[in-house]
């Protein structure tokens, strides 16, 4: 259940936020998710909500924005679109593919008060 | 303006500042409006700035820095044994072991003469950059050899991170499905070598080992497979081969540096 540790590190970021910018609640948790990263965002959303309680950023919203992954590929010497790891090249059928994209997990913004 | 916080409120109720109860920040007040702030942080950063810390380390001592991941039961331990018994011969080893409880491996490990510390992580379920710079504390390699990490057994959660490593070294047992890689992407991924071992028993098993090989480069066309028996040591001579030729590029490398 690494999502527990990647809640924790969340709450890091934003409780370090918190000192930093001065403010008092979080509203909104946007957090970029490439589909390729590890993560399983039910889990993740379930985590986050047992580690922000009795924090800033209790009872936030973590709205999850979902990036597509994408992959340099060898053969048809293009970036494709890659939906899983492990599947063929969308255009060759190739295996010879190599990420580039999808991977993040990333905060990108907080909405406070 | 408003002095705590120097945001541009006209209203200040009180006056003074309130230290709200269970948080460190401030409050003052007034009511602040909602406010969007551009944040840009990786959710990893804290653990890979200890990563990174940890392999500044090992350059610094020209130390060879192994992860060895794996599901429970694929022999990670006993291969560890054995490779780090002859190892021990030409250069220093060091192990940390990982476990959520006892110290059933690193007992193993001591008892051929090698040193060791265990983690164990309770509720946890991989290590920690962290977790494995306190390990780094109390085992203080001196330098130029080779440090094994064994991770927990599992073959999900390890794979996100990173714990200052060269490499991560995979392993799959012919006892095990061969289609792990697919199952399992993200390590299989994340992985540079995946070492196949148990394969004294292919001639009792369906295990079909081209099939993994080409499932696992499915998943990442740039892994190095080698086929091994930790029991009965056959393919163990290019393992050890692989690891001596690490620690001696690490070794050069903190020459150079030096």
């Amino acid at each position: 259940m690494h999502e527990m540790s990647l809640s924790s590190g969340m709450l890091d970021i934003i409780e370090q936020q918190a000192r930093e910018q001065c403010f008092a609640r979080v509203r909104v948790v946007r957090l970029e998710l490439g589909v390729l990263s590890c993560v399983e965002p039910e889990a993740l959303a379930f985590c986050f909500d047992s580690v922000t309680r009795g924090s800033v950023a209790e009872g936030a919203t973590l709205d999850i924005v979902s990036v597509p992954g994408s992959a340099w590929c060898w053969d048809c010497e293009a970036v494709v679109s890659l939906l899983r790891r492990g599947e063929a090249c969308a255009r060759c059928g190739g295996y010879g593919l190599q990420v580039r994209g999808g991977e993040q997990i990333r905060i990108k913004e907080l909405e406070v008060d | 303006m408003c002095t705590t916080c120097g945001c541009e409120s006209a209203e200040m109720a009180g006056g003074g500042v309130a230290a709200a109860a269970g948080n460190h920040h401030p409050v003052h007040p007034h009511e602040h409006a909602s406010r969007t702030l551009a944040v840009e942080q990786d959710l990893l950063a804290r653990n890979d700035a200890y990563a990174a810390q940890n392999r500044r380390s090992f350059a610094e001592r020209g130390i060879f820095a192994l992860n060895l991941v794996s599901s429970p039961g694929s022999g990670k331990t006993t291969l560890l044994v054995k490779t780090a018994a002859v190892l021990k011969q030409r250069f220093p080893v060091w192990v940390v072991e990982g476990d959520q409880q006892t110290s059933h491996d690193v007992d193993r490990i001591r008892a051929v003469g090698v040193p060791g510390v265990q983690i164990n992580t309770g509720k946890g379920c991989h290590l920690d950059a962290h977790m494995v710079g306190h390990a780094l504390e109390s085992l203080r390699p001196t330098g130029e050899g080779v440090l094994f990490v064994e991770n927990v057994g599992n073959l999900v959660c390890p794979a996100a991170f990173d714990l200052g490593e060269a490499h991560k070294v995979v392993i799959v047992s012919t006892t095990e499905g061969e289609d792990k890689p697919l199952k399992y992407p993200d390590m299989f991924a994340a992985s540079d070598l995946m070492l196949v071992n148990k394969v004294d028993l292919l001639p009792y098993l369906d295990f079909n080992v081209e099939r993994c090989i080409e499932y696992s480069r499915r998943v990442n066309p740039a892994i190095g497979v080698m086929l091994v028996s930790a029991t009965t040591g056959e393919g163990i001579a290019p393992w050890l081969d692989w690891v001596a030729a690490g620690i001696e590029r690490a070794s050069n490398a903190k020459r150079g540096a030096a």
